[in-house]
């Protein structure tokens, strides 16, 4: 049984765990990440990539089938679900090896198999219940992700009820389908089913769908999947769903209200839970707290020398953010000077479904929550140029200012491409600038970053192009 | 073209510095990050390291320089595809001395002087300001010369406005973010009103005495130019002392003090089974712990009881520090500097003893390091070694008390309503009424009391 030595063990490989070895690597420890499936978990496996990788050929469909707004006529215009899925697999396994390389470019060790705290500094790596490997490390990463809450009722089987996984390799796609949670996940599903021709129910308990954007952005987002020919359900609870052999019949309470409604599929994505479970946490100072795990600003847990970054310590559940962890992180151990705690408010959150929404910041409904007086700036799609030219005027961005400093406290975008813009609002809010450079920067002509310029000028009662 | 290393700037007030020593020979190859020297100021010595890669061509400045004007060059470095014949002749400006004469009316400050020192200032050490408060990063204080040599400061966007809206002087402010910028965050805890711009200054040479109209947001004392202290004082004969970068900051930070509303609390602690216990030791350990170890310790686990006390103002929040770190007022030759005891409660009184007697050794040849002067949760400033009685020391902002200790004297005192001799020392908290109320100082008080007087306690 191989027995090492190491600076630092990361457990779990995914956007948060690799990134945090290979910088670890960078710093001149010796590092190793045990991984219990394919590196780069759920992100480049089953999450972030695969599904980018499908919902652009959903997007390809979607244009396909107004191909004579562009001057095009086709006939005939078929796809095929099989080849949508391989296209979506072979993309995910190609990352995967690309965080092979890097593991062996960088010299980290990958162990495969589950890993668990064995004491202080000791990991023990089984594989199918065999000890594989026992590691000694002066400090320990637990990088291990979440998975899919399930809902009582709603239990997930593999066939009629989904979760990302099932959803992300189809045998065939639906003709009708139900999404249950109206974040995100739910949202991408919705647009990629919707986009290939699927009749899409959307059903979520909170009063507007994508909850954590800004009321605006959930708004028009709402409006767009309904003129897409969405339905849409807020405020609504799935009360019963009856499987049948092929299909499920939803019955949906709101407002008072039941309804029902048939689905061939559903798509469960009612948010995440921490994976917390078999990684020898029992008997140690490490905190859980409804399924993640408590650490302070820079990762570390209760346990000396034990820390844990990216979504199984809390939302926001992003990639970057588990990235960003996992270096400061890092970072931390190694003693440098000038690391800073994560700050929430400055990591962005994309979501591509059609029409795309991004944010970074806080909403206006957030910002005076907290006490600020707001200057809140809009410029809609169809004012820019480049938008009305690229066939996409639908979108709209909107800025959110604190009155008395001028700073940016948060941008919020809808429209194509938006996913690509909202660094730049980003990057304005990690370098606290103002309206002021905001204002005074030149956009390109023409682009679709125009509307962000206009957006903080609107803010500022000069907006140009409405 | 050979690089220019020039002199940098490691304090925002930083004017010049001495070389105190060469790491490097010429035609040493130099990598970035390479220490090529120790640059010597009032405060501190620090390494100055390089940013730039080739041979260390020529030394321009020799070992030893004093007074080198901050930007002045001091070597140049020859790229990698560059021999010593890009160095040209002796380079004019290498031979040219400080350009002190010439340099602006605006250097006065600076320019240096023969001018004797005058008699010892005790009062001096009656204030422990932490010094620098605004050297920039911690590592990186060094770093780049040739961008923060030429005055530059760097502050986001957001934190120039809010200093400027607020009043706040940038330049008296550290920075927190990457490479030692300030961000806005840095402005919340920073005092509005910090002394003006030198440019400011001069801006209103001919300003009334009186601080009445027209006078900046300034709290505090008005700011008088040295003309306007003449005329005060009626022409007095006098001689005339540069203020040194150290001088300066003390006057700023305790300037900045005055915003603190303060109030006083005094005990008289009796010492005689401290000096006891204190005999002991020595003896048996033949260690040589001072009275004063004693009272950092007492102070630290009184802070550790009272932990309401070992906090600070700022706008947004009270900050109760989590560890108890205790500057110490050491008194130099021409100023003051407060090296800090970490954790202090957590050390033994042998620890303490030890790196106290380093602390002040290498703060009396400006080997401190930035992190060990920069920083402290609570301030002690003992005069007691010059007889002073009792007296009343300045806080030292961002922290919330000082604890003044006067000398442990003999005093008639009135024990079980007999008068008897105890060894008694006298101590005077100095407390921030934002953060401390009157109970708490008080209950502080008490807890010092207690445990210099049953020093068994801090065997504890």
């Amino acid at each position: 049984m191989a027995e090492a030595n190491y600076d630092l063990v990361v457990v779990g490989s995914g956007p948060g765990g690799y990134v945090a070895a290979i910088r670890a690597a960078q710093l001149g420890m010796k590092s190793a990440v045990v991984e219990r499936e394919a590196l780069g978990g759920i992100c480049l496996n089953w999450g972030c990539i695969p599904t980018k990788a499908l919902l652009r050929t959903s997007e390809i469909n979607h244009l396909l089938q107004n191909l004579d707004a562009f001057g095009f006529s086709a006939k005939d215009v078929r796809y095929d679900a099989k080849k949508i899925v391989e296209r979506s697999r072979k993309v995910a396994k190609q990352l995967s090896d690309g965080v092979k390389y890097l593991m062996r470019k960088n010299k980290i060790d990958v162990v495969d198999g589950e890993a668990k705290l064995a004491g202080p500094g000791k990991i023990a790596v089984a594989k199918g219940g065999k000890p594989v490997a026992d590691l000694r490390a002066k400090h320990i990463i637990l990088a291990t992700g979440a998975r899919a809450r399930s809902l009582p009722g709603l239990e997930p089987d593999g066939k009629l009820v989904w979760t990302y996984r099932e959803a992300m390799i189809p045998p065939a796609i639906p003709k009708s389908l139900l999404v249950v949670g109206s974040g995100a996940i739910g949202i991408e599903f919705a647009s990629f089913y919707h986009d290939l021709g699927a009749d899409v129910t959307v059903v979520e308990v909170l009063d507007r769908v994508l909850p954590v954007e800004d009321e605006e952005i959930s708004a028009f987002a709402r409006k767009s999947f309904e003129k897409q020919g969405m339905k849409i359900h807020t405020g609504t609870t799935v009360k019963e769903l009856k499987r049948a052999a092929d299909g499920v019949t939803a019955t949906l309470e709101g407002g008072g209200k039941t309804t029902s409604v048939k689905a061939e599929r559903v798509v469960l994505a009612v948010g995440i839970v921490g994976n917390v479970e078999n990684l020898g946490l029992e008997g140690t100072k490490v905190k859980v707290e409804r399924t993640h795990i408590v650490v302070d600003q820079w990762c570390a847990t209760g346990e000396p020398g034990v820390y844990a970054i990216g979504d199984v310590v809390g939302p926001p559940w992003l990639a970057h953010k588990a990235s960003h962890e996992g270096v400061l992180c890092v970072e931390r151990i190694a003693g440098l000077n000038n690391v800073h705690p994560l700050d929430v408010t400055n990591v962005p959150g994309c979501t591509y479904c059609r029409p795309q929404v991004a944010s970074v910041g806080l909403t206006e409904k957030a910002a005076k929550d907290k006490g600020f007086e707001v200057k809140v700036g809009h410029f809609p799609y169809i004012g820019n140029g480049k938008a009305i030219a690229l066939g996409e005027p639908e979108g709209m961005v909107k800025t959110v200012f604190d009155a008395k400093t001028g700073a940016l406290l948060g941008a919020h975008m809808i429209g194509a491409e938006v996913t690509e813009l909202i660094q730049g609002f980003a990057i304005a809010r990690t370098l606290e600038t103002t309206e002021a450079e905001l204002i005074e920067t030149i956009f390109p002509h023409p682009t679709l970053s125009e509307t962000m310029h206009e957006a903080v000028l609107d803010a500022y009662g000069r907006v140009i192009h409405f | 073209m050979p690089i220019e290393v020039r002199m940098p700037a490691l304090s925002p007030t930083m004017t010049e510095g001495n070389l105190a020593k060469w790491h490097k020979k010429e035609g040493d190859a130099v990598k970035a990050g390479d220490v090529l020297a120790e640059i010597e100021t009032d405060k501190a010595t620090m390494e100055m390291e390089a940013v730039d890669e080739g041979t260390l061509g020529r030394i321009l400045v020799p070992e030893g320089a004093q007074g080198v004007k901050v930007n002045e060059p001091i070597a140049l470095i020859l790229g990698e595809d560059e021999d010593k014949s890009a160095l040209g002749a002796k380079p004019a400006a290498a031979a040219k001395p400080a350009p002190a004469a010439k340099a602006a009316p605006a250097a006065a400050a600076s320019a240096p002087s023969p001018s004797p020192q005058p008699s010892p200032q005790r009062g001096e050490g009656v204030s422990a300001p932490t010094l620098p408060p605004s050297a920039r990063g911690q590592g990186e204080a060094a770093a780049p010369p040739s961008h923060a040599g030429n005055g530059r400061l760097f502050a986001s966007p957001l934190a120039r406005r809010i200093a400027r809206d607020r009043g706040v002087d940038l330049a008296a402010v550290r920075g927190s973010g990457p490479h030692g910028r300030i961000v806005a965050a840095d402005i919340a805890g920073a005092r509005p009103g910090a002394a003006p711009r030198p440019a400011e200054q001069q801006a209103r040479p001919q300003a009334p005495l009186a601080p009445a109209a027209g006078a900046p947001r300034t709290a505090g004392a008005a700011l008088l130019t040295k003309d306007q202290v003449l005329a005060l004082a009626g022409n007095l004969a006098h001689t005339e002392l540069p203020i040194s970068p150290m001088r300066r900051v003390i006057a700023q930070r305790l300037t900045q003090s005055e915003s603190a509303p303060h109030f006083y609390l005094s005990a008289d602690c009796e010492i005689d089974r401290l000096l006891a216990m204190r005999a002991q030791a020595n003896a048996a350990a033949d260690a040589k712990i001072s009275l004063n170890d004693f009272v950092i310790k007492a102070a630290a686990l009184a802070l550790k009881e009272i932990p309401e006390a070992n906090a600070s103002w700022s706008e947004d929040a009270i900050l109760q520090w989590t560890e108890i770190d205790i500057s110490v007022a050491v008194a130099l030759e021409h100023g003051l500097i407060t090296p800090i005891v970490k954790g202090a409660d957590k050390k033994g009184l042998a620890q303490i003893s030890a790196e106290m007697r380093d602390l002040a050794a290498r703060a009396r040849t400006g080997k401190l390091k930035l992190e060990e002067f920069q920083g402290g949760t609570f301030s002690i400033s003992n005069l007691g070694m010059f007889g002073t009685k009792d007296f009343t020391a300045v806080i030292n902002p961002p922290q919330s008390a000082i604890l003044a200790v006067g000398a442990g004297e003999k005093r008639p005192v009135v024990k079980e309503g007999a008068l008897a001799v105890a060894t008694v020392m006298s101590c005077t908290l100095t407390c921030d009424h934002r953060v401390i109320d009157g109970a708490t100082g008080a209950r502080l008080m008490q807890a010092f009391k207690k445990i210099i007087e049953a020093p068994a306690l801090l065997a504890l």
